[in-house]
């Protein structure tokens, strides 16, 4: 997906990301930055690292540790037409931000009329391995498609991490824009010009015939080593990465479980009342599913993150696991089947080393 | 504007809002006002005292108790009482209702029923208009309830920090819901905790309109020429009624009707009212009641929202 051809450019996630900021702030004064470290010499993993020295002290700063009342100060600015992103290296401190994310950014729009306009950015990070622990990995993405007014993506590669920041930040409503840790040293084709990659459309990411894949976040990419996995024992799995959740594209995955007869769900969260949830229920209940389909889901083990290697392995899904339960559910009848472990690690997952 | 003409201004104001929640309460039993209404009666001065101090471009955010602020900011009669009613011409358009009016045409941003909330929304606003640089101003009403939420002091921090242009105004009437101060302050001292922040800060025991307008114009002025970051007020008052509903509530026993007899005597709406003659005092008292009256009618024959409109403004567009 975005190879680069002859003479592309190849970009990582986090300098995509950091691009993108800097093209929405030249091009619109009312874009700013701010947040804690957003400023420091680390640069938020170098997503926002040069930004207030390109854009000065009013345009890009770093916060008090005051998640709540910062999330206020950037709803206020918005009201008052400005572009706020607001930026927390964790999504597990988003946790602290809720009663204005919920109680005011989410309703403003709608319980004064159409009177004010909220157009924040919240970019927050999930952690994960490197015994990141309970409170550093925690991807909480269902909680805010839960509720009314509040936009959710997840881009899961570089060229989308680009478009979809763009497209936030343009756009009129307070975005949930999650990152994944993980995926900040991802490469592919990243076109030079802004561009927006829009919410609500999920993308094909490989075709299949055999069952529809649908990865969240960074599962987008263990989905994809499991299909390469699956393809060695003859399994062709369709795998589709939503990019946003809320709005969610329920007919491009609808029309791909009706042309493979099978869905896996795989999320970088828990499953109980998670994005799974949501859209196998809303594949189920469509009147436009064809026939029975055999649906599943995947997702963190019903515990909080442990740090333990041998705890963590067993807490998270892997291309492993995921092409484990495809060829169960492709092939109920056959023996139980399970890739070489060797051939299952990402490249990238491989480089990340700690502490953060 | 001579002292005469002030005073016929500071009245009508005091007393707009003194009739509008009484008109409120006189509506309530028939149930045409489906919303839970907080009242102002007792509460006026502060509201009148620091948006008289307000230019119209300048801007208040205020709490679920927000019918006095949204008044005296000029907010539209017709409006709110829409609202009220969950017409579909409301300020909300039947979407807020009495805890979260709003009128942007006036700077008045939407109040919120959860203690606390736009006291950062209404330090982001008063960031943009440093940024904007033109002088103006946020005040930001808040009760004394809400200086024990954590969001509170992260946010005079943050506007203290970076010196922005907004005046915090805690209308203390001494109950959170039925909860007296006693039961919920280690100290009193609330100004003494704000000016640990650096942030000068002023308590108006008797809530005397003139002496809040007279503090409050002194702080605006300071926050203008942009040399100092915010400035605090703690005005003391009192809430004549229930903490919700129309009625009073003395009998209930977490009060005393004394009390009450002591915030009557120091009334500001009879206080600046015995200042004018009699034939002035009942021409505006006749204004007023005919405003309200045509407010009222506005909001009864205006047509509820149609079902369709439970799913516009979700998002913006």
């Amino acid at each position: 997906m975005y190879t680069p051809a002859n003479g592309q450019r190849s970009l990582r996630y986090v300098d995509a990301l950091r691009e993108a900021t800097i093209q929405e702030m030249e091009r619109d004064k009312s874009v700013f930055l701010f947040g804690l470290d957003v400023d420091d010499h680390k640069g938020i993993q170098g997503s926002t690292i040069g930004l207030q020295d390109r854009f000065g002290p009013e345009r890009v700063f770093g916060t008090p540790l005051s998640e709540d009342a910062m999330t206020g100060v950037a709803i206020g600015a918005a009201m008052a037409g400005m572009r706020p992103i607001h930026v927390h290296i964790r999504m597990d401190f988003v946790l602290l931000c809720m009663n204005q994310l919920v109680n005011m950014a989410a309703k403003a729009h709608y319980m004064y009329g159409g009177q004010v306009r909220v157009p924040i950015v919240i970019r927050c990070m999930i952690g994960k391995s490197w015994g990141q622990g309970a409170q550093h990995s925690q991807a909480l993405h269902s909680m805010f498609m839960h509720v009314p007014g509040l936009k959710v993506v997840m881009p899961s590669n570089a060229h989308d991490a680009k478009g979809c920041l763009i497209a936030a930040i343009r756009d009129d409503n307070p975005v949930l824009f999650i990152e994944h840790r993980l995926l900040y040293s991802t490469e592919c084709y990243v076109p030079e010009e802004p561009y927006t990659v829009e919410m609500g459309r999920a993308r094909i990411c490989a075709s299949g015939t055999d069952i529809t894949l649908v990865g969240i976040s960074n599962m987008v990419m263990e989905c994809l080593r499991a299909r390469d996995l699956l393809s060695e024992v003859g399994i062709s799995a369709e795998v589709i990465d939503p990019i946003s959740l809320a709005p969610l594209d329920i007919d491009a995955i609808l029309n791909s479980v009706n042309r493979t007869g099978g869905l896996l769900v795989v999320d970088c969260a828990w499953t109980n009342c998670g994005a799974s949830a949501e859209i196998l229920a809303r594949i189920s209940e469509s009147p436009k599913l064809h026939g029975p389909v055999q649906m599943e889901r995947m997702g963190f083990a019903f515990s909080p993150c442990p740090p333990s290697p041998p705890l963590e392995q067993a807490f998270y899904p892997d291309p492993s696991k995921i092409a484990a339960k495809v060829h169960s559910m492709v092939r109920p009848l056959d023996r139980e089947w399970s890739p070489d472990p060797e051939k299952t690690i990402l490249s990238h997952e491989l480089q990340f080393r700690g502490p953060f | 504007m001579s002292e005469q003409l002030d005073l016929r201004f500071l009245y009508r104001k005091l007393r707009q809002i003194r009739r509008v929640e009484e008109e409120i309460a006189r509506i309530y039993p028939s149930d045409k006002i489906k919303s839970p209404v907080h009242l102002s009666i007792g509460q006026e001065s502060v509201s009148v005292g620091v948006c008289s101090a307000l230019r119209d471009d300048d801007v208040v955010a205020a709490t679920y108790r927000g019918h006095a602020a949204y008044i005296a900011k000029g907010g539209s009669l017709s409006r709110m009482f829409a609202e009220l009613y969950g017409k579909v011409t409301g300020c909300g358009t039947g979407k807020g209702g009495s805890m979260h009016l709003v009128g942007m045409d006036k700077y008045i941003l939407g109040s919120s029923a959860v203690v606390g909330t736009t006291i950062p929304i209404s330090i982001g606003y008063a960031l943009a208009l440093k940024r904007e640089g033109s002088g103006r101003v946020v005040a930001s009403f808040f009760g004394d309830g809400a200086t024990e939420e954590g969001v509170f002091y992260e946010s005079l921090n943050f506007a203290a920090l970076h010196r922005l242009p907004i005046l915090f105004v805690c209308e203390n009437n001494a109950y959170a819901i039925h909860s007296p101060l006693k039961k919920r302050w280690a100290s009193t001292q609330l100004c003494e905790r704000v000016r640990t922040y650096g942030i000068p800060a002023i308590s108006i025991a008797d809530s005397d309109v003139l002496e809040i307008r007279q503090w409050a114009s002194e702080a605006i002025a300071g926050l203008r020429r942009s040399e100092t970051g915010p400035a605090f007020l703690e005005c003391h008052t009192y809430r004549w009624r229930e903490h919700v509903g129309p009625n009073e509530d003395y009998q209930s026993g977490y009060r005393s009707i004394a009390e009450l007899q002591n915030w009557k005597e120091k009334d500001q709406v009879e206080a600046i009212g015995v200042r004018l003659l009699p034939s002035e005092r009942a021409e505006i008292d006749a204004e007023i009641d005919a405003e309200i009256a045509a407010a009222v009618d506005f909001a009864e024959s205006s047509p509820f929202p149609g079902p369709e409109e439970v799913l516009t403004h979700v998002y913006a567009s």
